[in-house]
């Protein structure tokens, strides 16, 4: 495979991802930073607060990944990435991983030549539409104006829903969630659509959010999760672990309160494997043993994530619905630490 | 005294090509051209190698499958089972119709600001200048933004145009104005409406006819006709006869509010207008400086002997000076038109559907084919660039200089 500084500057970016693809743990912990793309901008999942700090439940992917590798749940440079550039940059190598509430799909993953390395969220496109319309189910949108942001699964999705029930719309094309959001406002469009948790998060950003309402139909299945390039299986491995060690510790009662506790003395071996006092599944990873620890007193476990960023307590106030954990009746569940 | 002999004819010795003045840019520019293809191929090679590796190839057969998305203004038939070509042609279609309506109003405004910049009148002249330095200085895709947004917030939305006592009303019952952009009414063909068709492309004929006989007269005896009253006479009466006559065959299909939406006649979306708006106005600014550049070219020797000779100051310019300035104005005209088309790639900032959308951005995105995609554009634009400036050049060549 040939490699250089002027080919890379020269041709356009994506053409040199294989040169990158591979050895991605040692590029990230030489470069002493992690590279995460995550949305533009979409409350509650990614977007930089009053300081210019990033938050969200996406954002916390990317510095347990960090934290765990690097050890600082800082050291990471978020870039953000609309839905059209999100899969350049991450195939051209320009970011490590991308944690952008990104739906899990076949081409995306055979055909575009990426590894979806879990689901942290399970969601399904919705409709929000003003109260004032009187509109209270998606089929009586027979002729409306719909927007929808580009470069989605969303789009597919609508499309085929209005064929499937035989009735007709107009899609408007909008580039990021705050330029949808400002034509629906202004009524340019009657109804707007993406997944349901990104309804909720714009609409918790809105004046007066009671004078709009997400409809009942949920027409699509998105499971979102962060992804990485094909042909890295350690770099994939470091980020699924991750995650899953963030829901592992959620199910075992492991929070970022009490984690050093934990550690500390705990009598349960799973616990144990988990934080490294037992066992050498950090070294596994080519991380060291205490990468779990960290990933969890970071950010919290996948609850306090939740909870913190998108949870009822919250401006978003989502229930935990299908991703509560698996013994609750949700659908969140990671494989065994063993 | 010298005398001159043919100097002996050396036989070419390889050391030639550097020191003989004869050959050596020859060598040079062939080590250039080497150097070059070289280069190229490394670059083309290591493309090639490295989508290899990824697992990736450049492969066409997408454009033959499913688009899977909708498009909100389409030209020709597409529906979300066509194929991603369809998807293409209709963004190439959408295109070409921003560009050739911008190109249009652009002339027309730029033509207008650039011969008022140089009027006599403070006021109009001051203006002129400030509409020229304000938007050429100004990115475009801002001004498409801006116009979108302000088409956006001001304009009513359809539901306002619901109730008892609506908000906003049609103008003149026919035409109404949105913030989802303009319903006009749409004609309605009956029978023999053809045949009223067939009058007014007759009545324009004869207009012209009617133009070409008077200056001819005139040139030929110095007897002036009317111009105006007749041409207008010739214009409409025959084709409004004949519309009565035939028993008013065209009817107008009136946009009316049903649903979420007006329903009917045709629409003229938002983002066609402001990116039509955004194009022709800023490229305008460009033009009125070509223009202005092109009047002044002209010596005022020509503009004050027209005077002298008692020619109107709308003459001076329509019969001397703008023939003559012409011939400055039109080689950077082309390069305006050429911009107007490129610039119009800039339509996704709106969510008009044109190639760069379409191909260039849903189509990319869902097929993940970048590179083809990408190619594809690039020779769209090139051979629309180049057949534009080639069509304005067959232009500039009838409008130049003829020397004989």
């Amino acid at each position: 495979m040939k490699k250089s500084v002027i080919l890379g500057a020269l041709t356009v970016a994506g053409l040199s991802a294989g040169a990158a693809a591979a050895g991605t743990l040692d590029d990230v912990k030489a470069r002493g930073t992690l590279n995460c793309g995550v949305a533009t901008g979409l409350a509650g999942f990614a977007a930089p607060d009053a300081n210019g700090e990033w938050k969200g439940f996406d954002v916390s992917v990317c510095r347990a990944v960090a934290a765990a590798v690097l050890g600082d749940p800082s050291a990471v440079e978020f870039v953000p990435t609309t839905g059209k550039t999100r899969f350049t940059a991450l195939a051209s190598g320009e970011i490590d991983m991308l944690a952008r509430n990104t739906t899990w799909t076949f081409s995306r993953d055979v055909d575009l030549k990426f590894t979806f390395v879990g689901v942290n969220y399970y969601d399904g496109q919705g409709f929000m539409v003003p109260k004032a319309l009187g509109v209270s189910s998606a089929k009586d949108l027979d002729g409306a104006t719909v927007c929808i942001q580009t470069g989605t699964t969303t789009e597919l999705n609508l499309a085929d829903f209005f064929r499937t029930n035989n009735i007709g719309y107009e899609p408007v094309p909008i580039e990021t969630n705050a330029e949808a959001q400002q034509q629906y406002l202004a009524g340019a469009c009657d109804v707007y659509t993406t997944d349901a948790s990104g309804l909720a998060a714009t609409r918790a950003t809105f004046e007066a959010p009671g004078d709009h309402v997400l409809l009942p139909e949920i027409i699509s299945k998105e499971p979102l999760g962060p992804l990485v390039r094909h042909g890295d299986d350690e770099w994939g491995d470091v980020v699924r672990w991750t995650l899953n060690a963030l829901i592992t510790a959620e199910e075992l009662g492991v929070t970022s309160a009490n984690v050093n506790e934990m550690s500390a003395n705990t009598g349960n071996p799973e616990v144990a494997r988990l934080l490294g006092t037992e066992g050498t599944l950090g070294e596994m990873l080519g991380l060291d043993a205490d990468w779990a620890k960290r990933a969890i007193s970071a950010q919290g476990n996948y609850g306090e994530i939740f909870a913190k960023n998108i949870g009822e307590e919250t401006p978003i106030g989502l229930a935990r619905g299908l991703n509560a954990q698996w013994t609750d009746g949700g659908l969140i569940y990671s494989p065994p630490f063993r | 005294m010298t005398t001159l002999t043919d100097p002996p004819r050396e036989s070419f010795r390889l050391s030639m090509l550097i020191n003989d003045t004869r050959y050596r840019s020859l060598t040079f520019q062939g080590i250039t051209l080497l150097v070059l293809i070289i280069a190229i191929a490394y670059l083309a090679n290591n493309l090639l190698t490295n989508l290899a590796a990824a697992g990736l190839n450049i492969a066409y057969d997408f454009l033959g499958d499913p688009a899977g998305y909708d498009i909100n203004q389409a030209l020709v038939e597409y529906n979300s089972r066509s194929s991603h070509a369809r998807a293409a042609l209709v963004g190439v279609l959408n295109t070409l119709l921003v560009a050739f309506l911008a190109c249009i109003t652009a002339t027309v405004f730029g033509v207008i600001a650039g011969v008022l910049r140089l009027s006599n009148n403070w006021l109009v002249r001051k203006l002129m200048s400030f509409y020229v330095e304000i938007f050429r200085n100004i990115p475009v895709l801002i001004w498409i933004i801006i116009i979108f947004t302000i088409m956006t917030a001001v304009m009513p939305a359809p539901r306002a145009f619901r109730g008892d006592e609506p908000e906003a009303t049609m103008l003149m019952g026919l035409f109404a104005f949105t913030n989802r952009g303009v319903y006009i009414p749409a004609p309605v063909w009956g029978p023999g409406s053809m045949v009223v068709v067939a009058t007014f492309i007759a009545s324009i004929i004869g207009v012209i006819g009617y133009r070409r006989y008077a200056t001819k007269l005139l040139y030929d005896t110095g007897k002036l006709l009317p111009m105006g009253w007749p041409s207008l006479a010739i214009f409409f009466l025959p084709t409004i006869l004949m519309f009565y006559i035939m028993g008013r065959p065209i009817g107008l299909d009136v946009p009316e509010l049903g649903g979420f939406n007006f329903r009917g006649g045709i629409q003229v979306g938002a983002p066609l207008i402001a990116l039509w708006f955004a194009l022709s106005i800023y490229t305008g600014a460009f033009i009125a400086e070509n223009v202005r550049a092109g009047i002044q070219a002209v010596s005022k020797g020509q503009t004050e002997a027209a005077s002298a000779l008692g020619l109107r100051p709308g003459r001076v310019m329509k019969l001397v000076v703008l023939p003559q300035a012409l011939r400055v104005i039109i080689p950077p005209l082309i390069s305006q038109y050429l911009n107007i088309t490129k610039n119009s790639s800039l339509a996704i900032a709106v969510g008009y559907a044109d190639i760069t959308a379409t191909l260039g951005g849903i189509t990319l995105n869902q097929t993940g084919r970048a590179i083809e995609c990408v190619l594809l554009l690039m020779l769209f634009y090139l051979t629309i660039s180049l057949l534009i400036s080639a069509v304005m050049n067959v232009y500039n060549n009838a409008v130049k200089l003829k020397e004989r």
